[in-house]
């Protein structure tokens, strides 16, 4: 047998990395998720929980560490999930560059295809919502103080999905997430080697879907509470 | 009885029940270097209990007789076990049963159908000429690792290595790849996984293939990809063409034997 060769590099260990970032984004969006939902506590209890991931893990940790070692995480993944996604994508075209005429999917669902541009659009999705929560904070909506939305975090929230058409803009967002989720985390626990047997299998895909099913909810819940007016007035 | 009184009583007889005539859009192409295109073709009289292969059988008999040259299309048993032939059918590898394009039958088509005929489309697989394609990429594969290592000599009796059932059983469904090609054709990425992952199963079942499963699994993914396949999406379209079923658990194993080997530092 040939030797000398290694597994680095290889277009399934490509896979290894989308799956193990992809890994790290549905850890950070349960926390994430959790965090939304302390907004049911009214803004004190929103506002502290902003405050102390702040504050957590100090004196050990500066003002803003323990946010600062997620962030970095986090890019470090998401440049991961990308270069190996845009490597795979480059040779996907390359493995195929006469198309057929006709071609059916037989097996595709919705998620699985559209993987790619969806996670383009998440992509745009999320260097908006950083623009919108993090660094700009922009007072978009007229009935409150530029201040105040910079002062309080709940006031911020309030004041931007009090607009329909925000909602609107986190919800088709929400939904592609969720599309990407569905496929993406029984593909990566299939590209991890959990999927052995057909139960097994058959398992991984039902929790790709309530994983996706739950983030997606519990994305939203805030965001239509604060809309219909159950939340923050 | 004259030969014209015959040909008449031919001409009036009633068609025969079901007989179908069909329109074919077929790829061809006359060599590695031609780029390719769909050509239309007219059939008549296809009774449905025809294989596909015979009715492109019928079709080249008639450009034959026409002086057209014949479409050249692989075919060898004909009974569904070798792998030689393999057709794109209407966007549907093998064509709309789950079954290899010499056990489908023209019952599985209407009268007055267009059916478009293209060959596998990979660049893996280049054409060779009109439907047929190179798959010396598949034997490439199996030749980096898809073997055992072993002395050979009168064959051991057969109890002198337990097998559980369950491993044999598993072993064997991996084990019935004929290596058509159809995972390959019909997936999105031209991945060879499914093909690969069944190697790499049916050997890693058995007590036969662990000495050299690292090593294995190493060298076959690095020949698929030195020979230009795409990566896997988990899109499962390879399985739904496959003939013989193979299901996409033959991946994940892949996917553990690799990330195993690298863990021992390969």
């Amino acid at each position: 047998m040939k030797r000398g060769t290694t597994a680095r590099g290889t277009t399934v260990f490509l896979k290894f990395i989308m799956a193990t970032t992809g890994l790290v984004f549905i850890g950070y969006l349960l926390l994430h998720m959790y965090g939304n939902l302390m907004v049911f506590g009214g803004q004190e209890a929103f506002d502290n929980y902003a405050h102390h991931l702040r504050t957590f893990g100090e004196p050990m940790l500066p003002y803003g560490g323990l946010l600062w070692i997620v962030r970095i995480v986090l890019i470090a993944s998401i440049i991961g999930h990308l270069y190996a996604a845009l490597t795979l994508w480059n040779r996907a075209k390359g493995a195929r560059t006469t198309k057929y005429a006709v071609k059916k999917a037989a097996a595709a669902s919705l998620g699985s295809k559209t993987m790619r541009w969806g996670g383009v659009a998440i992509l745009a999705f999320v260097i908006w919502h950083l623009i919108h929560f993090t660094i700009v904070k922009p007072a978009i909506n007229a009935e409150f103080a530029a201040n105040d939305i910079v002062a309080s975090p709940y006031t911020m929230v309030v004041a931007s999905f009090q607009l329909w058409w925000m909602v609107l803009l986190y919800v088709i967002a929400m939904l592609a997430v969720g599309l990407h989720l569905s496929h993406g985390i029984f593909s990566a626990q299939q590209t991890l080697g959990w999927t052995q047997s057909r139960a097994s299998y058959v398992r991984a895909k039902a929790i790709g879907h309530a994983v996706a099913l739950l983030i997606v909810v519990g994305f939203l819940l805030p965001p239509l509470a604060i809309l219909f007016r159950i939340i923050g007035d | 009885m004259t030969t014209t009184t015959h040909e008449a009583e031919v001409a009036a007889a009633p068609r025969e029940e079901g007989l179908m005539n069909l329109t074919l859009k077929i790829w061809r192409q006359n060599g590695p270097r031609d780029n390719g295109r769909l050509v239309t073709f007219k059939v008549k009289d296809i009774s449905p209990d025809m294989s596909f292969l015979e009715m492109l059988d019928v079709l080249n008999e008639q450009l034959q007789a026409e002086g057209t040259e014949p479409i050249a299309f692989d075919s060898d048993c004909r009974e569904g076990i070798c792998g030689m032939c393999g057709l794109m059918i209407s966007g549907e590898a093998h064509g709309p049963e789950k079954t290899t394009t010499c056990q489908l039958h023209m019952r599985s088509f209407k009268d007055g159908e267009t059916i478009t005929i293209e060959p596998w489309k990979a660049d893996p697989f280049p054409v060779i000429k009109d439907l047929v394609v190179d798959r010396g990429s598949f034997d490439r594969i199996i030749q980096a690792g898809g073997f055992i290592s072993a002395n050979t000599g009168a064959a051991p009796k057969a109890e002198a290595i337990l097998v559980p059932k369950e491993n044999a059983d598993r072993a064997f469904v991996a084990a019935e790849c004929i290596g058509c090609g159809a995972c390959v054709a019909a997936c999105p990425n031209a991945s060879g996984m499914l093909f690969m992952g069944a190697k790499i199963t049916h050997l890693g079942e058995l007590p036969q293939g662990q000495p050299e499963r690292d090593a294995r699994v190493v060298s076959m993914v690095n020949q698929h990809d030195a020979e230009g396949f795409g990566g896997c999406t988990n899109i499962g379209e390879c399985s739904h063409a496959c003939p013989k079923g193979i299901p996409q658990d033959v991946i994940s194993t892949l996917n553990k034997d690799l990330r195993t080997a690298l863990k021992r530092g390969r």
